[in-house]
């Protein structure tokens, strides 16, 4: 069988995923110049396309595992969102 | 020959907006200049006897039957070949012109066998016919000497036959080979009387370089070349306009009948995707769809280890809709989903969507273009504004440079390939970048200027050098550019192409592609008149597919090459309805008309219409799904005419996450992968079995019409609507009709799409509202769709994907002419005598230095699993690179695939793996597993009688 599917049912590969996943979005804007709209392009990228679920897995696994894993952008982006969850949700703009 | 419903006007269609009047036989009659005197006669119900000449062909001028006078012309012109001319005069009745037609077809039948009662062509024979309209009475040459009536049958084409004997060697099937197909594989072989239609060498059509488009069968008068279904059930009584459903090209074709079956498919003249013209699919392959394979009848178990128990259609509905409910009130209402397929019509999905949001609950819902085309949705949306296609196939005649990356059309898109190459024989050019030596780069008639032979997962790398060229060498459209884009996007993105480490001299090293060639295209593409696009799945089916696809929109920006005729991005959609399962809302962050479910006002939109409230958070994807569903947080999954056990990446990963679940729906035509993992088997409809409408490449709807009732008693729309009663959410649709009126009624870019409209304008290509009432066939004129065009910097950024050591060759796949995506339709068709294995592609040195010979047993294995394959030695693939198809399961070419994907969309990256060839002697562990439990799960079958059996 393949590795993946082992990693995956104890649970915790799904987020091993998500981490990747993040920063492969994290990856496509590392080009932009300004890092200030990389970072919302990432977290808006997060929000509309990932379940709540995802978010709060990767979240937890965070929490537990810390996020040495994340890259910079993506690690500031994903603080940012776990930040906004406590306050109002903004509209989601038209960026990327 | 023709469809029966069909009229042959003799000539080619011409438009001109100078029209032209002229008398024939006394009637006068108007028709635009370069119509032909035949059509135009033909026009004012004047029939001039023909043999030689159809309205799909050039004019040729060999029957001499079509022989007219023409007052003030020396001798008898053929009406076929004399254009109109104002004030002309024709005369085309009178003793002369008899005599001689009467003269020519008494050559013609001394030499053709007199067994009409009981040819396939009786009643449909333009040579009896034109017997019988030149008043031949006689034969006074007798049948005693020379002739070609003993000539032999070439049976070897599994859909047609060829009958020399009844050959007139008119050479409209060499036309037509010609010149609609593009293929060139037959001739005239020998002169005068010795003269013989040739496929290739004189070799069996079989053996030939024929594509069996049927395209020379269609063009006979005869009946010297015809379907073998034809011969075997003789004339159809009626004829039903349908679309065909396989490739996203979308061909109209008019299934011929005999009561509720069909004789035979003819490509409809008046199509507006393909002008009848066909490939061996949709003309020949659609066995499948009374293959003795297919279950009619509904099926349920609680293990995938019981044996299947046929139920009625009431307990299965009602066991699935508990099932779901039981899985939901245990692990919650996210807990189940569904798949909607590109194989399925508009409203099947559109349904299965809305059962999804509105009476599952949640937004669990995705469809096959995630592992096509979601890429192309992606990028064009945040570039274009619109998530699909620019033009419409006919541009392509007006494109002066022709780009075709990571697309194989002549395989992928075969119908819509020969518009191309007729493109490309006026005189086009043609770039290609494609690690594969495509077929397109050398055929008859046709080379491109440029093969770009790229590494595979490097696409983004080229189209950044290709847009450094254009940056730096001055070839911005700036006018268009500074007209039509936001200037800020456009210098962000100047800026970073124009970079050195984009040059294609930098990039030479990872592309793989010499930088004079990169040079020379950049410059031939913005500098030779209207640049076109088309691409395919080479683009998106990588880590970085949205990206390349917004390189592409950017280029084309750039280069000002959106917004007219000629122009535009074009992908090439794979399946039948990748564009319509995308617009009917099958992702699980959008609405039809690709709108978010986050947006209050659409949500409150489809909230007030379905009566129902509905999630504004995005649903899982499906590889989101396998995740979930390993982790343990899903558990239910209704699949609508989708194999992902196959078609998705990684096999062993996809397997176990299905045999995670508890509750698995699939509806299909046959037990498939998937199948083999489920627990309630709803059996389905194929696409001549149900009313509905398929959305093409080009944005095209088109109606799918029923010509027999459902095998199953229900069409597929029907079957979802009763699960969707039985979970709970009534849906009360009588017709696919009303379900597009509702589609219409929720969707701007839908307004004035309806099934009466489709009728009477034939197709319709959306945006279809009160902007545009006939739809539109170009996008973006004017403005584009989100305002102005946005350009995005699309850094390369290598796959992580890697070559080592232990896996230095990479992997790509793709398809093959005559067998379609996985496979389930037409490795159920004669189709598998052209490819009845998938094989291996290595290049010799490769190949040499690993001792592996033509037809040896290769292991391949990735970093995900491994597999046998036979190998197929050839230089079409570079050294490094090897290739397969994956249209046959137990080929098991997803085992090797990876989970890796795109960034944006999780799009799979099918065309990038690591691997290593060896050669071997047994299958793969792999395999020898898929064997055994493929067998069980056909032995669990047998418990049910639910197969179709052929009345």
């Amino acid at each position: 069988m393949s590795n993946a599917s082992e990693a995956s049912a104890d649970g915790h590969g799904g987020s091993d995923n998500l981490v990747k996943m993040a920063n492969d979005i994290g990856a496509f804007f590392r080009a932009e110049p300004v890092r200030e709209e990389a970072i919302a392009g990432i977290a808006n990228h997060i929000s509309k396309f990932w379940t709540k679920r995802m978010r709060e897995k990767l979240d937890a696994h965070l929490k537990r595992a810390g996020d040495a894993d994340l890259e910079e952008l993506p690690r500031e982006a994903l603080r940012r969102l776990a930040a906004a969850r406590t306050a109002p949700a903004p509209a989601l703009s038209q960026a990327i | 020959m023709l469809s029966i419903v069909e009229q042959d006007l003799g000539t080619p269609k011409r438009e001109s907006a100078e029209l032209v009047t002229l008398t024939i036989d006394g009637q006068e009659i108007t028709v635009p200049a370069g119509t032909s005197v035949m059509r135009a006669a033909a026009l004012s119900d004047v029939k001039i006897p023909k043999l030689c000449a159809t309205e799909q062909l050039e004019a040729f001028g060999s029957c001499r039957l079509c022989l007219v006078q023409i007052e003030g012309m020396k001798g008898l012109p053929a009406s076929c070949t004399t254009p109109v001319a104002a004030g002309m005069k024709v005369t085309t009745q009178n003793k002369q012109l008899a005599d001689i037609r009467r003269g020519v077809m008494e050559l013609y039948i001394s030499d053709h066998p007199l067994d009409c009662l009981t040819c396939p062509a009786n009643g449909h024979c333009e040579l009896q016919d034109m017997a019988g309209v030149v008043g031949l009475r006689e034969v006074r040459y007798g049948y005693e000497g020379a002739n070609h009536l003993v000539a032999e049958k070439d049976t070897s084409n599994p859909y047609f036959t060829f009958d020399a004997s009844k050959c007139i060697v008119c050479s409209r099937c060499v036309r037509a080979c010609d010149e609609q197909q593009g293929t060139l594989a037959l001739t005239i072989q020998n002169r005068g009387f010795d003269s013989t239609v040739s496929a290739s060498q004189n070799v069996s059509f079989m053996d030939s370089e024929c594509v069996s488009c049927g395209a020379c069968v269609q063009a006979c008068p005869t009946a010297t070349l015809s379907e073998n279904t034809l011969i075997e059930k003789g004339q159809a009584e009626h004829s039903i306009t349908t679309t065909c459903a396989y490739c996203g090209v979308g061909c109209s074709f008019r299934a011929e009948m005999k009561g509720e079956e069909v004789v035979r498919m003819v490509p409809n003249q008046d199509g507006h995707a393909n002008h009848g013209h066909s490939c061996v699919k949709g003309r020949f392959a659609i066995g499948y769809a009374t293959h003795a394979d297919r279950i009619v009848k509904p099926m349920i178990r609680s293990k995938i280890s019981d044996p299947w128990r046929e139920v009625s259609w009431e307990e299965a509905i009602g066991y699935a809709a508990s099932e779901l409910k039981r899985i939901q009130a245990k692990y919650g209402r996210d807990s189940i989903g569904g798949i909607t397929s590109s194989r399925c019509s508009n409203e099947e999905t559109y349904i299965v969507q809305k059962l999804i949001r509105a009476g599952f609950g949640n937004n669990n819902v995705d469809t096959c273009a995630r592992v096509c085309h979601s890429p192309t949705g992606y990028g064009l949306k945040n570039t274009l504004g619109e998530s699909a296609g620019t033009q419409n196939f006919d541009s392509v005649m007006k494109a002066d440079v022709i780009f075709v990356i990571g697309a194989n059309p002549t395989d992928g898109h075969p119908v819509f390939a020969s518009q191309m190459k007729r493109r490309l024989r006026q005189g086009a050019k043609l770039i290609v970048a494609d690690p594969r030596r495509i077929d397109l780069v050398r055929t008859p008639h046709i080379a491109a200027e440029q093969h770009l032979k790229l590494r595979p997962g490097t696409n983004v790398a080229l189209i950044n050098s290709l847009a450094h060229v254009v940056v730096t060498e001055g070839l911005v459209k700036e006018d268009f550019v500074r007209e039509r884009c936001e200037m800020p996007s456009f210098e962000k993105w100047r800026a970073f192409v124009a970079q050195e480490s984009n040059s294609p001299e930098a990039m030479q090293a990872i592309t793989g592609v010499p930088a004079d060639s990169v040079r020379a295209a950049a410059r031939l593409f913005a500098t030779a008149g209207n640049g076109a696009i088309y691409y395919g799945l080479g683009v998106t089916e990588h880590s970085q597919g949205s990206t390349m696809v917004m390189g592409i929109a950017n280029l084309a920006m750039a280069t000002g090459n959106v917004g007219r005729e000629g122009v535009g991005v074009n992908p090439l959609r794979g399946q039948n309805n990748v564009q319509g399962s995308c617009d009917m809302g099958s992702f699980p962050h959008e609405f039809p008309g690709y709108r978010h479910v986050s947006d209050d006002t659409v949500r409150h939109l489809f909230e007030g219409a379905w009566g129902v409230s509905l999630q504004n958070e995005p649903g899982l994807r499906i590889p989101n799904m396998f995740e979930a569903a390993l982790d343990g947080d899903f558990k239910g999954l209704y699949i609508e005419g989708e194999d992902i056990a196959q078609s998705d990446p990684n096999t062993q990963h996809v397997t176990a996450a299905l045999t995670s679940m508890e509750c698995i729906i699939v509806q299909d035509l046959f037990l498939n992968e998937s199948a083999k993992f489920a627990h309630v088997f709803l059996p389905g409809s194929s696409f001549l079995e149900k009313d509905g409408t398929f959305t093409n490449a080009e944005r095209r709807i088109s109606r799918v019409r029923k010509v027999m009732k459902p095998k199953s008693g229900y069409a597929d729309w029907e079957i979802t609507q009763l699960l969707s009663n039985a979970v709970g959410y009534p849906m009360n649709y009588t017709h696919p009709s009303e379900i597009m009126d509702e589609i219409a009624s929720l969707t701007p870019t839908f307004t004035g799409v309806s099934y009466a409209r489709i009728d009477e304008l034939g197709s319709i290509q959306w945006p279809c509202n009160a902007d545009h009432p006939e739809g539109t066939p170009t996008m973006h004129i004017g403005q584009f769709v989100r305002g102005k065009g946005k350009f995005l910097v699309t850094e390369y950024v290598p796959t992580a994907e890697k070559v080592n050591a232990r896996y230095p060759l990479i992997l790509t796949t793709g398809r093959i002419l005559s067998q379609y995506n996985v496979g389930a339709q037409t490795r159920r068709t004669e189709n598998n005598r052209w490819h009845d294995e998938d094989r291996l592609e290595i290049h010799p040195h490769d190949a040499e230095e690993r001792g592996i010979a033509e037809g040896d047993w290769v292991g391949i294995a990735s970093r995900a699993g491994d597999t046998v394959l036979r190998a197929e030695v050839t230089e079409r693939v570079q050294p490094g690179v090897v290739y397969t198809t994956f249209h046959f399961p137990e080929s098991g070419a997803n085992v090797i695939t990876t989970d890796n994907s795109d960034w944006a969309t999780n799009c799979p990256e099918y065309k990038v793996t690591a691997v290593q060839a060896t050669r071997v002697s047994q299958p793969s562990e792999w395999q020898k597993r898929f064997r055994e439990f493929s067998e069980t799960q056909e032995t669990l079958l047998k418990s049910a009688d639910v197969l179709y059996v052929a009345k």
